[in-house]
């Protein structure tokens, strides 16, 4: 079967060449001379990030140093992409904390359900976003790393305020 | 060399005999060469330097024009962006040579060389500043001054398609191939019109040499102003030649992968890419030269004639310089407006358009010339006044109104944009629904049935 062409309805009257190139070189040359600059030297220049950018994680601590987290499981539960993996512990008062506390951040999908529902508001995703790695297993985060971080956290989203103002 | 020709020449300055406004005398230690091929050999390093120096720099030029058409910044890091080509070339020695299975070898290899040599040959006959007086003689500012200059670029501007069909044939590649196969309908196509178009030139100059065209330019105007339909058809098939857009078929990235050069790497693509832009300068020298005066200064008569000084040749070489960077932007400025045409539409344009026009104009160039030497005007300025080439501008300027303003409205290049006519419409979907239903038997059944009933109600 031979193949069926779209013919085009064309408003032949209207078609030109030599002056459609002319127009179509004066805008080029317009934007030559005027550009319109738009381009950020990356590097060197960062935009301001959102308040609310949801970035790499970060793990809070208290003020001995030690990570917030209470070992509850509400965020492995609540995460939809499945990549927050969690051990909790017990020491001799009866207080639970992460024996394994690691979050893949290839699989995150960054929705920032963790930081909502974390009680203890141990675990947060923060306003950065350079990750590069040299292998897939750098990308899993455990909690010395998580802990270590410095970068500002993401603020969550306030009904009272939708505008973030 | 030179140390052997002092003692022949050395007696003859002494002498006064060597006048430096003339060719220098052929007295050297080599017999009739010696200075002449000291000269040509000081010329070939010179402009092989210059052009090899400015096609790296070109590659740079095109990435920052580009940017800046398309609101972007361009190469900046290395040395402020000047490095770049440096490094380019760095990377590109540095580089995996790549030979796929079963490429002829020998073909393989040389296509690259083939596709960067005539592009380089041609600027030997390219005159490109006034001569320079020197105390062994007069050194013509062009490495070989061929009295049959135009002939030399038609004949090996024609060769430069070998090594982009070469490339095509020896990659086994079937995108290479379809490249290749592409450009060489469209260098041999455009190759005509090309040819056709600076007939008008011929017959104005009376002469094949680039010097006397030059010349007869600094007499009578520019051809662009008194052959502009030339000059345009020699633009277009000059970007057609060169395989620059709207004409890079050859490569056309969205269809052919990058055409010819798909499956060549390292420093032998590179050759291609400095082949593509070497053409470029070439063909920008030559709209330079055939059209715009080559080297001469308009309205400055004392620097585009003897008694030549350095200066004369310094300034008239910035002129040149100038109207072959003009042409090289005007190649930049066009790929990064215009879109690339359909195949279909090139060989249309080529074959139905531009070639029947230059044969048109060569026609009416022809009887201007004749008509005007019947009536007896002057080919030389009367007064200082240039009134052949006055007459040949009003003609001009009235095929050009004709031609670019009237004729260029409601016409559509390709055959296959415009619309089938209703009749034939109808016949083609007949044609597919008959072989459509001759594959199904029940359908066709069906079918057979459904046509018995409307033609019995047609009854």
């Amino acid at each position: 079967m031979s193949i069926s062409v779209k013919v085009l309805t064309r408003p032949i009257d209207e078609v030109s060449y030599v002056r459609a190139t002319m127009q179509g070189m004066a805008l080029t040359f317009k934007h030559m001379i005027n550009p319109h600059k738009v381009t950020v030297q990356y590097p060197e220049h960062r935009d301001a990030l959102s308040p609310r950018w949801r970035g790499t994680h970060r793990m809070l601590t208290t003020e001995d140093g030690s990570a917030k987290c209470v070992a509850c499981g509400l965020c492995p539960a609540v995460c939809p992409a499945n990549c927050i993996k969690l051990v909790p512990g017990e020491d001799e008062h009866g207080n639970r904390y992460p024996l394994v506390f690691e979050i893949d951040e290839f699989r995150c999908i960054f929705c920032g359900y963790c930081q909502e529902v974390c009680p203890e508001e141990a675990i947060h995703l923060g306003r950065h976003y350079e990750n590069a790695e040299y292998t897939r297993d750098g990308f899993v985060y455990d909690l010395e790393r998580l802990t270590a971080q410095g970068h500002p956290v993401c603020e969550m989203w306030d009904p009272a305020d939708p505008a973030g103002e | 060399m030179a140390v052997a020709l002092i003692p022949s020449v050395v007696p003859a300055l002494m002498q006064g005999v060597v006048d430096p406004q003339a060719p220098p005398p052929n007295l050297g230690f080599f017999g009739p060469i010696g200075v002449p091929l000291i000269y040509t050999i000081v010329k070939i390093l010179v402009v092989f330097t210059v052009y090899m120096v400015g096609v790296a720099l070109l590659t740079l030029a095109e990435r920052k024009v580009s940017a800046w058409i398309q609101d972007r910044l361009g190469p900046n890091r290395v040395i402020k962006g000047w490095g770049q080509p440096l490094a380019d070339g760095v990377k590109n020695f540095m580089k995996e040579e790549t030979l796929p299975a079963d490429v002829n070898k020998p073909l393989f290899l040389l296509a690259p060389a083939f596709a960067f040599i005539p592009a380089l040959s041609l600027w030997a006959v390219i005159p490109f500043a006034a001569p320079l007086p020197l105390p062994w003689g007069r050194m013509d500012m062009v490495v070989a001054d061929l009295p049959i200059g135009y002939l030399y670029i038609l004949a090996l501007a024609s060769l430069g398609v070998f090594g982009i069909v070469l490339a095509g044939w020896a990659s086994n590649n079937k995108y290479a191939l379809l490249g290749g196969l592409r450009s060489s309908a469209q260098m041999v196509s455009y190759e005509i019109a090309m040819g056709m178009s600076t007939i008008p030139i011929l017959l104005l100059a009376g002469d094949v040499s680039l010097g006397t065209i030059v010349r007869q330019q600094e007499r009578n105007g520019w051809h662009v102003l008194t052959l502009t339909v030339a000059c345009f058809i020699f633009l277009v098939s000059a970007f057609a030649e060169t395989n620059r857009l709207p004409f890079d078929l050859p490569e056309a990235e969205s269809e052919l992968i990058a055409g010819y050069h798909t499956e060549y790497s390292a420093m032998k693509f590179s050759l291609f890419f400095i082949a593509e832009y070497a053409n470029m300068v070439t063909a920008s020298a030559l709209m330079a030269t055939l059209f715009f005066g080559g080297w001469t200064v308009p309205f400055w008569h004392a620097v585009n004639n003897a008694p030549w000084a350095w200066w004369k040749t310094v300034i008239t070489l910035g002129a040149f310089l100038f109207k072959v960077l003009f042409f090289l932007f005007f190649y930049m400025w066009i790929r990064w407006t215009l879109p690339r045409f359909r195949y279909d539409q090139l060989m249309s344009l080529g074959w139905k358009l531009l070639l029947p026009l230059s044969l048109g104009y060569v026609v009416v160039i022809a009887g201007a010339t004749l008509g005007l030497d019947a009536l007896g005007v002057p080919r030389t300025p009367v007064h200082g006044w240039p009134v052949y080439g006055l007459c040949l501008t009003a003609i001009n300027v009235v095929l050009v109104l004709l031609l670019f303003v009237v004729a260029d409205r409601g016409r559509l290049i390709s055959p296959a944009s415009a619309r089938v006519r209703a009749l034939e419409l109808e016949r083609l979907r007949a044609v597919r629904l008959r072989s459509a239903l001759a594959r199904r038997p029940v359908a066709a059944a069906v079918a057979a049935a459904a046509g018995r009933a409307t033609s019995g109600a047609g009854d």
